[in-house]
């Protein structure tokens, strides 16, 4: 089996007297898909605040490739490989499209302010490397002709995968999307569906995924978490997951 | 209808209670005592036509606002020829404007020359806020403080330690940057409002600090004859101090005090093209990016690995040292300065040329400099109703084109 990726104990958040998370156990390994699950106000969403340093967990460890997170700032987390999407769009949406891709690549870049004064050899190597590095991305999602326009003025689906793009390009290991397929029409789902897949072959990342589209998370997660107000009620393949009697109880019996 | 009847009434209700505090009565010493006395009958004749103003111009305030819309908004990128014609046009256009800046001066009135050289000092002053303001999005209020340092280091260095004008410009500029980094370090968490009233009690700190520091800073008599520049040690006084020599006899040339302000000028020309120049390079690398990408969303910035509190501080620091430049030549031009030129009115006025020219525009920056400056020069007998004008010219800037004069223009890179 493959190697461990992202090793997470016993996780647990309060809010004041809301246990919004409540000793959740995940484990992603490379190349895997993983999915979490769970009806609305689960607590996923703070799971992904929690890994990606947004919120300081009340209890738990996070491992990542081994190392502690505990302690990390979120950009920190972000440069270790670990990168996240937001369950609304988050662009930079007066920048173009391509200035969004640069952006993102910021710490491969030289920041180095004389560096960049005088344009020295390595400022513009790293600066075409970066554009390089974001136009093969661009290419990935179809949305090379749309580089020098507006973020703001994509359509939504295109929004959608060029936050993708964007985390991507700073060649993160464990990608962590929330809801990416949410607004999406059934066309661009399937395309989203293919694109996670190709990130997980082609690319040899791993992908941690919210979801709600069950059709989509049946059909790509190598193994799929379910939590219900905030604790961990089942894990498993997709099909362990599909017979479970409390899973389909939670889904269907009390909705 | 009802609802903007209700505002047009409660409008006109405010500005009838502010006029009558403000404008109906007067407080006055009759012998020793106070007394209160109201206004004649032609001043409550001016107040109630204001408030009728205020009534309808609220109770109409659509079609108002769809004047203002039809007011045509010329499209300045739109005279700009395009592609290939604007590359080969472009470097002779900027040298013309370069030439023309240089050889202007000397056909024009020293008047003229005095006032082209206050204007470059807002524009320097509006590039680097511009920085703050409208790339990073972060909301100085106290913006002028290092301006005050600026002006104040080169006053005082060269005052107790003879320092020159050219020493001083980078001393000055380094200072205000520290003075920026010190300030910027603690309040750089707070965002939006709370950012505002912190740096705008630090304007106000530096200025009471000034004011009562009198023992160094001369308190509110300020410090007066400050060197002026000289020209690789010639100086532009009618007669040299000891062991210098003066610019007209070096020459040979008639003495004309035309040349001191010549001369000022032209340090501001140079030292405007050197702000303008690194600033647009800023703006094209990474940091630049980094700014404005900070201002449009500071969680997927965090998301993404950049470090929010150096990007802050380094927008935070360049501006400071920007208004540091500008404060040390200030100096040096006005010969003068207390207290009294740093007050928070400064701060707000370069505010809005930074606003009125459009967020992060240079351009436009560069072009509500002008207008800002010139306009009051052109309205002197209106002198007494300066922030009135001032405050009609935003509202009416605000309704008509609120994204500012010229817009910024997102730069196309070419993807080969
Ligand atoms: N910062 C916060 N402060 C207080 N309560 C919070 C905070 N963030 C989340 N919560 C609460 O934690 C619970 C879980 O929220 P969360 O957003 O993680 O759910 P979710 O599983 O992502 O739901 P959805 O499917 O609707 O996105 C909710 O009850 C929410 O109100
Ligand atoms: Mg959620």
């Amino acid at each position: 089996m493959s190697q461990l990726l992202l090793d997470v104990n016993e996780l647990t958040m309060r809010f004041g007297g809301l246990l919004a998370v409540n000793a959740v156990n995940l484990k992603v390994r490379n190349r895997q898909i993983v999915s979490i699950i769970g009806p609305n106000g689960a607590g996923k969403t703070t799971v992904f605040n929690c890994l990606s340093g947004f919120y300081i967990p009340t209890d738990g460890s996070v491992l990542f490739n081994g190392d502690q997170l505990a302690g990390l700032k979120d950009f920190q987390i972000s440069r270790k490989g670990l990168v996240r999407t937001f369950q609304h769009v988050r662009l930079f949406s007066k920048m173009t499209v391509i200035e969004n891709m640069l952006v993102a690549q910021h710490r491969h870049l030289n920041t180095n302010l004389f560096a960049g004064m005088f344009k020295t050899p390595s400022y513009r190597r790293l600066e075409q490397e970066a554009m390089d590095r974001a136009i093969y991305w661009l290419e990935e999602v179809d949305l090379l002709q749309h580089a020098n326009r507006e973020a703001g003025y994509l359509a939504y689906g295109q929004q959608r995968k060029l936050e993708i793009a964007r985390c991507m390009s700073t060649q993160p290991e464990l990608l962590l999307l929330d809801e990416p397929a949410a607004g999406l029409n059934p066309f661009e789902t399937k395309e989203l569906d293919q694109l996670i897949i190709r990130l997980r072959d082609e690319h040899e990342i791993s992908v941690l995924l919210i979801e709600h589209d069950m059709g989509l998370v049946m059909g790509i997660s190598d193994h799929i978490y379910v939590i219900a107000q905030g604790t961990p009620l089942a894990d498993g393949t997709p099909d362990e997951v599909k017979q479970n009697p409390d899973v389909i109880k939670a889904y269907l019996g009390e909705s | 209808m009802r609802g903007s009847l209700y505002n047009a009434i409660f409008a006109a209700g405010i500005t009838l209670v502010l006029a009558c505090l403000m404008l109906g009565v007067r407080l006055g010493a009759e012998g020793t005592t106070l007394a209160v006395t109201g206004a004649g009958a032609d001043r409550w004749g001016w107040i109630l036509a204001g408030v009728g103003v205020v009534f309808f111009g609220q109770l109409f305030a659509n079609q108002v606002d769809a004047l203002f819309g039809r007011i045509p908004k010329p499209n300045l990128s739109a005279l700009k020829p395009q592609g290939s014609s604007w590359n080969t046009l472009k470097p002779w256009l900027l040298s013309a404007l370069v030439v023309g800046l240089l050889v202007w001066p000397f056909m024009v009135s020293r008047g003229a020359v005095d006032l082209a050289t206050l204007t470059l000092i807002y524009i320097m002053l509006g590039l680097g806020l511009n920085i703050v303001v409208g790339l990073a999005g972060l909301l100085d209020l106290g913006y002028v403080a290092f301006y005050a340092v600026g002006a104040y280091t080169y006053a005082l260095l060269s005052e107790y330690f003879g320092f020159s004008f050219w020493m001083c410009l980078p001393i000055a500029a380094l200072l205000a940057a520290t003075f920026g980094f010190i300030l910027g370090f603690p309040v750089l968490r707070l965002r939006g409002d709370y950012l505002a009233i912190v740096t705008l009690g630090f304007g106000e700190m530096i200025r009471i600090l000034l004011n009562n520091w009198t023992s160094i800073t001369g308190g509110p008599n300020g410090i007066s004859g400050i060197e002026k520049p000289t020209l690789f040690g010639l100086e532009f006084s009618r007669r040299a101090s000891e062991g210098n020599q003066t610019f007209h006899e070096f020459f040979g040339i008639d003495y004309s005090s035309g040349h001191k302000v010549i001369f000022l000028y032209l340090i501001a020309v140079l030292l405007v093209i050197i702000v303008i120049y690194l600033i647009n390079r800023l703006m094209r690398m990474p940091i630049g990016r980094a700014w404005e990408a900070l201002r449009e969303d500071e969680i997927a910035c965090r998301s993404l690995g950049l470090n929010r509190t150096v990007i802050k501080l380094s927008a935070f620091t360049l501006g400071a040292s920007t208004a540091g430049f500008a404060g040390c030549f200030f100096a040096a031009r006005q010969g003068f300065i207390s207290p009294e030129s740093f007050i928070f009115i400064e701060s707000a006025i370069i505010l809005a040329i930074v606003v009125l020219g459009g967020m992060g525009s240079q351009i436009g920056v560069i072009l509500a400099a002008i207008v800002m400056t010139i306009l009051p020069e052109l309205a002197r007998e209106f002198s007494d109703y300066r922030m009135l004008m001032f405050g009609l010219l935003m509202v009416v800037m605000m309704r008509w084109r609120p994204e500012g004069l010229v817009p910024m223009k997102r730069p196309h890179l070419e993807l080969k």
